[in-house]
Order: structure tokens, then C-alpha cells, then sequence
């Protein structure tokens, strides 16, 4: 891949939440007009990716470049215009309760752009038609489902026809019926409007079906990469107990604790567990 | 020994983390003004999102502000009448109550009764922004939230807080309250009641009235939206901002009346 | 994180501010109930102080140059020995000043008010005021207008020479 095939590109990635460390030393290549799937257990830090790709945290060492800049970098003007260029579509829609649908799409596009209100209401209706959501334009958040917020906040992120589309977990706690039509959504809208997409998600299915490129990651690394048979095919164990949903393997069932007789027995002072090593 | 000396290095450790997590809260609270102030003028420069939220926070308020005016103002005739007959000085009931309210009660209890409502209102608002994302969906939109959303809040706040005072000061004392309870009900002279008050109320003391329900309104806007947007993103975080903002806020509007009135009245 | 320092410090310095204005609130509001920090004490004894009490104004032509500091019993005499702080820039108060016990308004507090003397000799730190006037007591001086109008109209009768008793 030459560098101008890649729009996001990812070198040596640490990252650190107060104790925790999350990244330990991760490379990312997200190309151009590709989606991308970004996959692995909960609590790994893969919203957090997102947000530093969106420049909302810092890195404490690697770089992050978003079509040739570096996001840590750039001063707070420069990284409002970068984020005019990109759009994200947040795990519960995220949309603004006080706006209707209508204005909810409009947002992005009556804050950055001078464009006459009828040409805003023209564009509103074609990104709302796209989602197959047109007909919900004047309801307000609260009366939509799950799935109509997500594919609302989809329309959104797409408003002003961005380069980049980031997805948080659109997947996630859907029933099958939105599932497959959100899935559908993300490839249709990437092909058709010349996106890259990347997907943070751990759903398998929907998510290797509709990818061009897998990572996946644990333990702050990436464990697994490739195409999604390359993936499928895998011999390797981490990814084998991801992809088959095995409970125990590189990644224990059991948070870490004292001994489990010494526990009921008593014999051991209480104490709080420690969290699932991440 | 040993354990005496752990129990009060303890103790000091302790004392030494709030004293910390107080002075780190108060600095971040007057960077964040900094930040909101510094957005205002954009904020005004949107009157519709201004006026938006001066209809949210004042106009709603005022039935709350309304009824407290009317039954303080009722109250206070009551109780000046039954102190200033045994003086033969009922007559100055008027003076009295327009006093009180204008100077102390006017601008203290409508600001309590702002943070009550108005001030909780908007610390769970902003604190649900943060919970829901929608503040991180503007940031990552490219949308300034503290203009978009913090600083139109602030800016009603602030003005509609003189506002709501003069009303409740209006209520108080003359259109129901005083007026109703001390010439209809007690029998004080209509004429002299008003006539006692031009003579005696002066400019000085409505302006400050207004200066202390402004200084209020700055208070109050700042810690309700300082609370909701630091907000932890749970409910129970949204749970704490509100009750933070309503105990904090009236306990600033009774300090700062306190530093206010020795300064505005030392001569007296 | 330098942004955490950068809080601590402007939250420090907005604490010490906070202070600040509350130690200045404490000193503005004594200072205007009790006077100037410099000034000279002098005493005067009154018969009867009716309803003077420490704290109130002592003037001079109507304006405000001191007040009552304390308010004691001379053991010998009786009476009742007023102690007064002056103002330091009033420095040449006539020694033979007189003080009187005034009402402010008709149902007012009292206060002392000062009526300057003539001589040359300026009051001091100490000195003792030798002319008073004690409180009016509004009892005494209805008995006195009662018994002046018993007397008036005694006077009246027996001066007309129509007096029915003998």
C-alpha cells in the first residue's frame, strides 16, 4: 500500500487511562475507500482508538496521522477543521434530545456550512432517504427506536459528505432485522459516496461480512490482521477463542482472584478482586 | 506508638487529598469560566439559542417566583404590622416591607428559589448531555460545546435573574402581599402606604437590590454549568451535579449577601 | 499532566481571594459600627443617662466624632461616668465643652451631644468634661407640666379672687 492508498496510519500507538494502560505499542493502516474492522472483547480500548484518531486524547508516545497530519499536533482551530472531515457515529446515536430528526441531520450542516436552508432541508431529506428514515423527519429523538437513532446518527455523520466514517459498536444490542440493514447501510454509503469506514465492534458476523480489513486487538496490541478469511482461517488461539465466542482461552473467565476455598471459607480477609486484565 | 503516629499520618493524608481535590475543583471551576466567558459574546451574537433558554429558565420560573413574592409580601405585612402598631407607626408599613424586600429578601430569595429550580434544571440538562454523549457527538462534530450549549445557558442565567428579583419585589410589595395584606385586610391607609414608600425608598437601595440579583445570577449560572458539564457520565453523576449546584449555589447567595450588604449599607 | 497543576495553582490563588474579601467584609462592617481606629478617650458624669448605651454617637454641631465607649457608677458620687473616644483629627475641643444626653428625632436612640465652650485649652486624653446635661426623663417632665398647669390655673383663680375654698 502506497501512503496515499492509506488515510489513517498508526505507528507505535501508547496509550494510558491514570493506571491503566490500554495501547502498548500498536500499528494501524486504514485505507482509503476500504472499511476497516477494528475487533475484540469489551473494555479494550477500542472506542478509545476512535477518540484518538479524533484527536479527543493524546497519545503518550506513537503517532497518529490522518491524511498525512498528525493529529496530536494540530492547535485546537486546525483540529476543528480536520474534524469537519470526518464523521462519527457514536454507540447510542449520541443525537441532540432537544432537536427533532430533521434538525438533528441539519446540525452539522447549519454550524459549518453558509448554505441556504433549502438547500440544507434538500440535503437533510437526501442523507435522511439514504437511511430509509425520510418519513421520520419531524418526529424528536425519544420517539424513535435504538435502531432508528442509530441509522439517524448515521445520516448524521455523513452530512457534510465527510472523508472518514467512524463507527462505535453500530452493532451492538440490535435485533437481527436492524442489524442486517445497518450492516448493508455501512457498505452501500462507503461504496457509493467514496468513504473509508472503520468499524469498532465486536460482533462478528455482520462485521467480517461487510470489511475489507480486520485488526484485532488484546492486551493492548494487535494480536491478528488481514482480510476477513485470512481471519477466518486463522490457526491462531487468541483469535480462534474470539471468533468462536469460547469462553476461556488467552483471555481468562476468571477476573483474578484469591484462591476460591480460602474465599468461602473465610479464612483470607475480604478484598476486592482486580479488574479483567485487559 | 507506631499506631498513633500511622492513625495521624492518616489523618493528615486525608486532610491533604481534599485539601487538594477542593483547591483542583475550584481551579478548574474558574478555568472553565474563563472558557465560558470568553464564549459568551458568540453566544450573544445567536440571540435565537439566548432567548431559547431565557424562556426555559426565566419564564418557567416565574410562577414559583410569583407565588413566593405574594406570600413573602403577605407575610412580611403581618408580621411589621402587628411590631409597628404598638409604635402608632403603622403607616410606615409601606416603608417596611418595600424596605425588606428591595434591599434583602427580594434579591436572597429569588435567588434560592432560582437555584432550586432553575439552577438544578440546568446542572441535570448539561450533566445528561455529558452522560448521553452528546457533548463528545458535538466535540467530535467540530462544535464548540461550551459555545454551543454552555454559554447561551450562562448568559440567561444571568439576566434573567435581576429580572425574576424585581418581579418577586413587585409581587411582594405591591401587587398582592403588602399591598393586598396591609390596606385591604389590616386597614393601613392606601395613600400613605405608597406615599411613605416614594418617600423613604431610595434609588439607592433598588440599585443595589439589582446589583446583588445580578452578582447572584453570575453565581448561580457559573456553578450549575460548571456542575452539569463536569459531570461523571452515570446517572448517578447527573444525580450529584443537581444536588451539588442547589447546595452550593444557595449557600454562595447567602455568603456573598452577606460580603454584599456590609459593603453596600456600612453607612447605615 | 501540567493542565493539574495549572487547576491547583488558579484554585489556590481563588481561595486566597475568597479570604481575602471576607477578612475586608469583617473589617468594613465593624469598622462603620465602631469608629475610627485612632482616637483619644475622655469622660463626663451624668445624673441620669435614661437610654444611653455604649456604642452611640457622640457629636459635635450635629456631626458624628465619636462614641460611647463604656458606661460605669462612680462609687462616691452615684453617677454615672460616661467614657467617650474621640476621634484624633478633633484635637482642639475646648476643655469647658458641655454634654448633653439628646434623643434623636422624638423616639429615637440618645446620643451626646457636645456644645463647644470658650476656652483655649484644648481636651486631651483623659480629661473630664465639667459641664452636663443629664437625660430627660419623660415621667419628670410630665409631673412638672402637670403640676405647672395645676399651677397656672391656681394662680388664674386666686388672681380673679374667685377662690371657693379657704
Amino acid at each position: 500500500m502506497t501512503a496515499s492508498d492509506t488515510l489513517v496510519r498508526i505507528r507505535g500507538l501508547h496509550f494510558r487511562f491514570g493506571p491503566r494502560v490500554i495501547f502498548d505499542g500498536a500499528d494501524f493502516d486504514f485505507a482509503r475507500g476500504k472499511v476497516t474492522a477494528v475487533m475484540g472483547p469489551s473494555g479494550i480500548g477500542k472506542t478509545t482508538l476512535l477518540r484518538l484518531i479524533g484527536g479527543e486524547f493524546k497519545p503518550q508516545a506513537g503517532t497518529i496521522e490522518v491524511d498525512g497530519t498528525e493529529v496530536a499536533r494540530l492547535g485546537r482551530h486546525e483540529l476543528f477543521e480536520l474534524r469537519k472531515r470526518m464523521g462519527m457515529m457514536f454507540q447510542f446515536g449520541a443525537l441532540l434530545t432537544d432537536l427533532s430528526v430533521f434538525d438533528n441531520v441539519a446540525f452539522p450542516l447549519r454550524e459549518h456550512t453558509d448554505l441556504p436552508e433549502s438547500m440544507i432541508a434538500d440535503l437533510v431529506l437526501m442523507k435522511l432517504h439514504a437511511v430509509g428514515l425520510r418519513g421520520a423527519r419531524d418526529l424528536y429523538p425519544e420517539e424513535c427506536s435504538g435502531g432508528m437513532q442509530r441509522r439517524i446518527a448515521f445520516a448524521r455523520a455523513v452530512a457534510l459528505d465527510p472523508m472518514l466514517v467512524m463507527y462505535d459498536e453500530p452493532f451492538t444490542g440490535q435485533d437481527p432485522l436492524s442489524l442486517g440493514v445497518l450492516a448493508r447501510l455501512v457498505r452501500k454509503l462507503n461504496d457509493a459516496l467514496g468513504l473509508t469506514s472503520i468499524i469498532v465492534s465486536h460482533d462478528v458476523a455482520e462485521t467480517l461480512d461487510i470489511s475489507d480489513y480486520v485488526y484485532l486487538i488484546s492486551g493492548g496490541k494487535v494480536v491478528a490482521e488481514g482480510t476477513p478469511q485470512q481471519i477466518r482461517g486463522s490457526p491462531d488461539e487468541g483469535v480462534r477463542q474470539f471468533l468462536e465466542g469460547l469462553a476461556d482461552g488467552p483471555v481468562p473467565f476468571h477476573a483474578r482472584a484469591i484462591d476460591y476455598a480460602t474465599d468461602l471459607l473465610g479464612t483470607a480477609p475480604a478484598r476486592r478482586s482486580q479488574g479483567v486484565p485487559a | 506508638m507506631t499506631a498513633v503516629l500511622d492513625g495521624l499520618f492518616d489523618v493528615l493524608r486525608r486532610l491533604q487529598a481534599i485539601a487538594t481535590d477542593f483547591l483542583g475543583s475550584a481551579g478548574r471551576a474558574c478555568l472553565f469560566l474563563g472558557s465560558v466567558l470568553a464564549a459568551v459574546p458568540s453566544a450573544l451574537a445567536r440571540p435565537r439559542l439566548v432567548a431559547q433558554q431565557v424562556y426555559a429558565v426565566g419564564v418557567l420560573s416565574l410562577v414559583i417566583i410569583v407565588v413566593s413574592g405574594t406570600f413573602i409580601g403577605m407575610v412580611l405585612a403581618l408580621q411589621g404590622y402587628r411590631t409597628l402598631v404598638g409604635f402608632g407607626a403603622e403607616e410606615s408599613l409601606g416603608v417596611f416591607v418595600a424596605l425588606v424586600t428591595v434591599r434583602e429578601l427580594g434579591p436572597v430569595v429569588t435567588a434560592l428559589l432560582f437555584a432550586g429550580r432553575a439552577g438544578s434544571a440546568l446542572a441535570a440538562e448539561i450533566g445528561l448531555m455529558r452522560a448521553t454523549d452528546q457533548l463528545s457527538g458535538m466535540e467530535m462534530m467540530a462544535v464548540d460545546p461550551v459555545r454551543r450549549v454552555v454559554a447561551p445557558r450562562f448568559v440567561a442565567g444571568f439576566l434573567t435573574m435581576p429580572l425574576l428579583a424585581a418581579i418577586f419585589s413587585v409581587m411582594a410589595i405591591g401587587v398582592a402581599g403588602g399591598h393586598l395584606m396591609g390596606v385591604e385586610v389590616l386597614g393601613v391607609d392606601d395613600g400613605s402606604y405608597w406615599s411613605q414608600i416614594q418617600a423613604q425608598v431610595e434609588l439607592k437601595d433598588i440599585w443595589n437590590g439589582v446589583v446583588k440579583s445580578v452578582v447572584f445570577g453570575f453565581v448561580i449560572s457559573w456553578i450549575a454549568v460548571y456542575q452539569g458539564y463536569h459531570a461523571a457520565p452515570t446517572s448517578a453523576g447527573v444525580s450529584d451535579a443537581t444536588k451539588t449546584t442547589v447546595v452550593l449555589a444557595s449557600l454562595a447567595t447567602l455568603a456573598l449577601d452577606f460580603v454584599l450588604t456590609a459593603f453596600m449599607f456600612e453607612g447605615v | 499532566m501540567q493542565s493539574k497543576a495549572l487547576e491547583l495553582l488558579v484554585g489556590l490563588f481563588f481561595t486566597l481571594g475568597v479570604a481575602a474579601v471576607f477578612i475586608l467584609t469583617f473589617r468594613v462592617a465593624s469598622l462603620s459600627g465602631a469608629g475610627e481606629g485612632s482616637s483619644y478617650a475622655i469622660t463626663a458624669d451624668f445624673e441620669n443617662i435614661g437610654g444611653l448605651k455604649p456604642g452611640a454617637a457622640v457629636t459635635l454641631a450635629g456631626v458624628r466624632i465619636g462614641r460611647v465607649h463604656s458606661i460605669v457608677i462612680d462609687r462616691t458620687t452615684f453617677e454615672a461616668r460616661v467614657t467617650m473616644r474621640i476621634g484624633e483629627s478633633y484635637d482642639n475641643i475646648p476643655k469647658d465643652t458641655a454634654a448633653s444626653i439628646l434623643t434623636a428625632g422624638l423616639l429615637g436612640e440618645q446620643y451626646i451631644g457636645l456644645s463647644p465652650g470658650g476656652d483655649e485649652a484644648a481636651l486631651a486624653e483623659g480629661d473630664s468634661l465639667k459641664f452636663t446635661q443629664s437625660a430627660l426623663v419623660l415621667e419628670n417632665l410630665i409631673g412638672q407640666f402637670v403640676t405647672n398647669m395645676a399651677g397656672n390655673s391656681s394662680s388664674k383663680d386666686s388672681a380673679s379672687g374667685n377662690s371657693s375654698s379657704k
